[in-house]
Parts: structure tokens; C-alpha cells; sequence
């Protein structure tokens, strides 16, 4: 069953193609990979999709059961509420806030008080408040940040902050999840650490997964399926091992030697 | 845990209806005197102004140079029915109503500048208030001009200075702390970011722009009835500057913070208001100073908390007991004074060389 279905996706900043005509289909459940070199385009598919930018031209259509739903061109937040959440390649965190607070804010989406009742808190306001709290921490100790969640953000090792912005993404419970580059700047143990966290996150929360990724091992350890970007279009599509052997791919990826290696 | 917490909000009840009575009986006492009653009054109109706006710059990120607008909205209207209507209802219904067209412009100017960012959303509120000034200045036959409006009584006594002080510190206070409040906060951290994980940030800077607007015009109406006369030129560029002036002293995003900076830099000028030339020089070095040494205000972004009271409290005695130590070590290396820069300057050497 189909979740996300994108369509002749193309996005042009003044004469630069960014992405140019990208279709990709993504199924309920899937964990699909975007890779491709640097610059190829795979940060700015994310961003259409997560109505960072509108599109040039293309569509994108989130799937609702048999239902689908054009989202392209709209806001972020809407986009988010649809059932998409993101991270970002570079963290984009509330810095200076605390780690339970960049969960709660993420959360907001299904808080069931007025904005009037706010102003006095009454034990209606009271109780769904105890509720974010206490489903806020529960999604904390998923990833073991449960102990620290009254420090701030940007107190966190660079790993743990990884995981927060992961946990915050979750909080407004997506059907759809897109990992910008997880991995990066991490190291093995932390990275394999990291898969088995996307393994349990995608079961517990029935999750499909889009994720970019430089790191190959991840990459290929995790995904089911992958797309391969480059220069802006779809160059390859299939299993692991379908784009280990396509030579297109290693052209365009790896570099001409790896052919000979 | 109910039981707790009311228990903790019964308290602070009593500590406000404490302070109420307590100030209430030294006025009735005439132990504060006129004059001292009169600055009570301004700081009361200081506080709710410095919050309200510290709800839009401080919480929310959003840099407006136009609080004075709103608030002589409130004015106005509040003198306009009061003139009318010349009664304590007159006041209240002034109050109301103020506080709600300030709120209403607040929307209506909020959904085109908030688009704006930083320093041009700065200048689209400067302009705006500039224009709600103007057009009092032109709409001779309802504001009487530049002449200003006068009333005959005054309405404002301490009870409702303290209602609604109190009341505004409360409501805003509650609105940060929920769920729309850090909606709000998110948006000054990162609103990229705030957007991605489903905040409306559009809907939220109107929010939080109509709710400081809304008390900005309670803080006008009450500072009408207070002052008898109000004139255009009162609520000047110079007075939104000083409203901001407060709410960066006491920590964008403190409400604590702007409680005690528009307490302490009310009584500064009241204090130096014979000699107005140095109190604008000594405005502008306590600004120097604070910029210097606490560049994110007296509080920061934080609240002033018993848990904070008791740390400061360790911390001034861990710093007193190590004064002996101190005085030793200050004596021993003025002791070996001279030897100090010459060893300085004999290790530059070395690594030069």
C-alpha cells in the first residue's frame, strides 16, 4: 500500500536544477534510503517534501489508506500535522531549552486544551499537561533520555542530540519519517547503536522510514530499498544489493576507480 | 499531588491578597505618602507594559518598537468613555474596551508586518505607532489634537492597581508556561524548526502580538484614569524605546526579570528627577554596564525561583568562606609583586623565540 507518491518532482533555483524530474513511490512500512554524492539534490527532495520549499513543478501526494492527498506547496506545519516529521542534516534543535521542552513543543499538535484555558489552569489543563509530561518521558526512554530531561539541548553530547531531534520528530507521531543524514559525525559504535534505535522506533511507532545517508554500512545494513540521486534526477532504484552491482550507481557515486577496485 | 499543588497555589494566594492589605493599610495610614504612592503607580503601569512586551520580544522572538501605540490605544479609549461615562463602571467598561481595540489592532497590524524579520519588523512597528499617534494628533474633533484630553476624576487607586498588575503577571505568566505559550518560545529558538515539528508560527507571533497588545492597552487605560490628562505626544517613539529599555534589562523572556527592572529603573528616575540631565546619563551607563556584564539582562531567560534563591544562597557562602583564602593568596602574590610581569613577559620571549 502506497504512503508517499512523488511525481515529476522538479525544483530550479534561477537556472540550477536542483532536482529535476523525481518520481518515487514509498509503501507503508518500507524503510527507503536516498543516497548520491554531495550536492545531488537529496537535502532538497527533503525539503519539498516537507513544504520547506514549494516545487517548481511535480506532485507530492500522502497517502491515507486508499485516500491520497496532494501536499506539495504547503506550509511545514501542515505538512507536519498530515503525518511527516523530519530532522535535520545540520541539528536543528531548540538550543536553549530543556530536553523535555523540545519534546513537549513537538507534541503540541495533539494537545486538547483551548487557548483560553490557559490563562487560568484548570484541573482539565492541569491533567492533559501531566499527560504530555508523561508521554514526553516515555518517548525520552526509548533513547535514554529520560534521565536528562531537564537539561538543555545544547548541554547534550553531539550523539545524544542526534537521538533528541529524532525523539522530537516522533513526538508529533508521523506516519512518515524522514532522516536527514542520522549518522553523520558519528562513529561506528555510535552509528550501529543508532541503527538499533531506527529498527525499534520503526516497530514500536509502525513507522515508514526515509532516510538520506552517507554512511554505507548503515545504509546498506538497514534499508529494504534505496534511491539513488544524482545530479538532481533518479538514477537507480532497488535493493541493497540491486545498487551494490549497478554499475551507473558506482559510476556516479563512488567514482570510476571503484569499478576497477 | 492535587492536594500539593493546591496547597502551593493557596499560598501564593494569600501572599498576594498579603501584600495587597498590607500596602493598602500603610496607605490608608498615610505611612507611603503621595508621593511615594504616586511612583507605586507608575512602577504598577511599568510592570504591566515590560511584561506584555517582554511576551512579544522577549518570549516570542518578535522585535517591536511599537508597544507605545497599543498602549495609547488603550488611552484613549479608556479617557474617551470615562469622559462620558464618569463613573467607576465608565473605568471598567474603558479598560475593557481599550484593552480590546488595542488587541484588534494588534491583529490587524500583526498578520501583514509579522512576516517581517528582525530589524524590519522593528521599523513596521515604529512606523505603526508613529501613524496611531498621528491620527490622534488629526482627529481633532474626537482626541481634541495635540491639546490632549483631561479628565476630572481619577478612578485608579492601589486596588486597581494591583488587580490588574497582579492579574497580567498571572495571565501571561500561565500563557507562557502551556502548551500555546512554548509554541510561542519555539518560534524565537528556531522557527524553521518550530515549523517542521507542526507549529503554526504565523497563527502563534499574531497570538502572542495580540496578547501583549491587549495588556499594553490595559496599561494605557489604567494610566489614563491615573494621570488626569493625556496628550499624543505621551506615547512617543521615546516611551516605546523605554518600555524596550526595561525588558532588556530584565532578561528577554524573564517575567520576573521585567518585574524588577521596571521597579528599579522607576524609582532611579523618580529618585533623579530633580536633576533630569543625569538621569538619562546614567540610564544610558546602566544599559553599558548590564550589556557588558549580563549581556542577556539582569535574569536572563530565567525565573526568579526559590531553587534559584537557595543556589545564589550557596554560592555567597561558598564565596564567603573562601575569603580568607583569597585575602592570603591576593597578599602573597601582591608579595611577590614585582616578580609577576617580568615572568609574563619572560615567557612571551620564549615562545617568540
Amino acid at each position: 500500500m502506497k504512503l508517499l507518491e512523488v511525481k515529476k518532482l522538479t525544483k530550479s533555483f534561477g537556472g540550477l536544477m536542483a532536482v529535476s524530474n523525481v518520481s518515487m513511490v514509498i509503501d507503508k512500512g518500507e524503510l527507503v534510503g536516498l543516497i548520491g554524492p554531495n550536492g545531488a539534490g537529496k537535502t532538497t527532495v527533503f525539503n519539498l517534501i516537507t513544504g520547506m520549499y514549494s516545487p517548481s513543478s511535480g506532485t507530492i501526494t500522502l497517502f491515507d489508506g486508499e485516500q491520497g492527498k496532494p501536499i506539495q506547496g504547503q506550509k511545514p506545519n501542515k505538512i507536519c500535522n498530515a503525518g511527516v516529521a523530519r530532522t535535520f542534516q545540520n541539528i536543528r534543535l531548540f538550543r536553549d531549552l530543556t530536553v523535555l521542552d523540545n519534546v513537549r513543543i513537538a507534541m503540541h499538535r495533539s494537545v486538547k486544551y483551548r487557548l483560553l484555558s490557559c490563562f487560568v489552569h484548570s484541573p482539565g489543563y492541569r491533567s492533559e499537561e501531566q499527560r504530555i509530561i508523561d508521554e514526553s518521558i516515555e518517548l525520552l526512554k526509548i533513547f535514554n533520555l529520560d534521565g536528562k530531561k531537564d537539561e538543555l539541548a545544547r548541554n547534550l553530547p553531539y550523539g545524544e542530540q542526534r537521538h533528541l531531534e529524532i525523539a522530537r520528530a516522533l513526538a508529533s507521531r508521523p506516519k512518515l519519517l524522514l532522516l536527514d543524514e542520522p549518522a553523520a559525525g558519528m562513529n561506528p559504535a555510535e552509528t550501529a547503536q543508532l541503527s538499533e534505535i531506527i529498527r525499534k522506533v520503526r516497530k514500536l511507532f509502525n513507522l515508514t522510514i526515509l532516510l538520506i545517508e552517507h554512511d554505507m554500512s548503515l545504509v546498506m545494513k538497514i534499508c529494504e530499498r534505496i534511491y539513488v540521486l544524482d545530479f538532481g534526477s533518479v538514477i537507480a532504484n532497488g535493493s541493497p544489493d540491486e545498487i551494490k552491482s549497478n554499475e551507473r550507481v558506482i559510476t556516479a557515486y563512488l567514482g570510476e576507480d571503484a569499478i576497477d577496485a | 499531588m492535587s492536594k500539593g499543588f493546591n496547597k502551593k497555589a493557596f499560598i501564593k494566594t494569600l501572599a498576594l491578597l498579603l501584600a495587597f492589605s498590607v500596602v493598602q493599610l500603610l496607605i490608608r495610614f498615610n505611612i507611603i505618602s503621595y508621593y511615594y504612592q504616586d511612583i507605586l503607580a507608575r512602577v504598577c503601569i511599568n510592570i504591566i507594559l515590560a511584561v506584555s512586551l517582554n511576551l512579544i520580544t522577549g518570549f516570542t522572538g518578535q522585535f517591536s518598537l511599537g508597544h507605545a501605540g497599543f498602549m495609547s490605544i488603550g488611552a484613549y479609549t479608556c479617557a474617551l468613555i470615562i469622559e462620558r461615562v464618569p463613573t467607576v463602571y465608565g473605568f471598567i467598561a474603558g479598560v475593557i474596551l481599550g484593552a480590546l481595540l488595542a488587541a484588534f489592532a494588534g491583529f490587524l497590524v500583526g498578520l501583514p508586518t509579522l512576516r517581517l524579520k528582525g530589524d524590519y519588523l522593528a521599523i513596521a512597528t515604529l512606523g505603526l505607532s508613529e501613524i496611531i499617534r498621528i491620527l490622534f494628533i488629526n482627529l481633532d474633533s474626537i482626541t481634541n489634537g495635540a491639546a490632549g484630553l483631561y479628565l476630572q476624576r481619577r478612578f485608579v487607586n492601589w486596588f486597581w492597581l494591583y488587580l490588574f498588575t497582579v492579574s497580567t503577571v498571572v495571565l501571561i505568566s500561565n500563557f507562557v508556561r502551556s502548551s500555546h505559550g512554548r509554541a510561542c518560545i519555539s518560534i524565537r529558538e528556531d522557527e524553521i524548526a518550530a515549523e517542521a515539528v507542526g507549529i503554526n508560527t504565523t497563527k502563534y507571533k499574531v497570538i502572542a502580538f495580540m496578547i501583549g497588545s491587549f495588556f499594553a492597552g490595559v496599561a494605557g487605560a489604567v494610566y489614563a484614569s491615573y494621570n488626569y490628562f493625556i496628550e499624543p505626544n505621551l506615547f512617543n517613539f521615546s516611551k516605546s524605546i523605554d518600555i524596550l529599555v526595561v525588558v532588556v534589562l530584565g532578561g528577554l523572556g524573564s517575567i520576573s526579570g521585567s518585574i524588577m527592572a521596571a521597579t528599579v529603573l522607576e524609582l532611579i528616575s523618580s529618585f533623579l528627577q530633580s536633576v533630569a540631565a543625569i538621569r538619562m546619563v546614567l540610564y544610558a551607563v546602566l544599559l553599558i554596564l548590564i550589556m557588558l556584564f549580563r549581556p542577556g539582562g539582569l535574569m536572563g531567560s530565567r525565573e526568579l525561583s526559590v531553587a534559584m534563591l537557595t543556589e545564589l544562597r550557596k554560592k555567597a557562602i561558598a564565596w564567603l568562606k573562601a575569603m580568607p583564602a583569597r585575602a592570603v593568596h591576593a597578599v602573597r602574590s601582591i608579595a611577590k609583586g614585582s616578580g609577576k610581569p617580568g615572568d609574563k613577559s619572560a615567557g612571551k620571549g620564549r615562545v617568540d623565540g
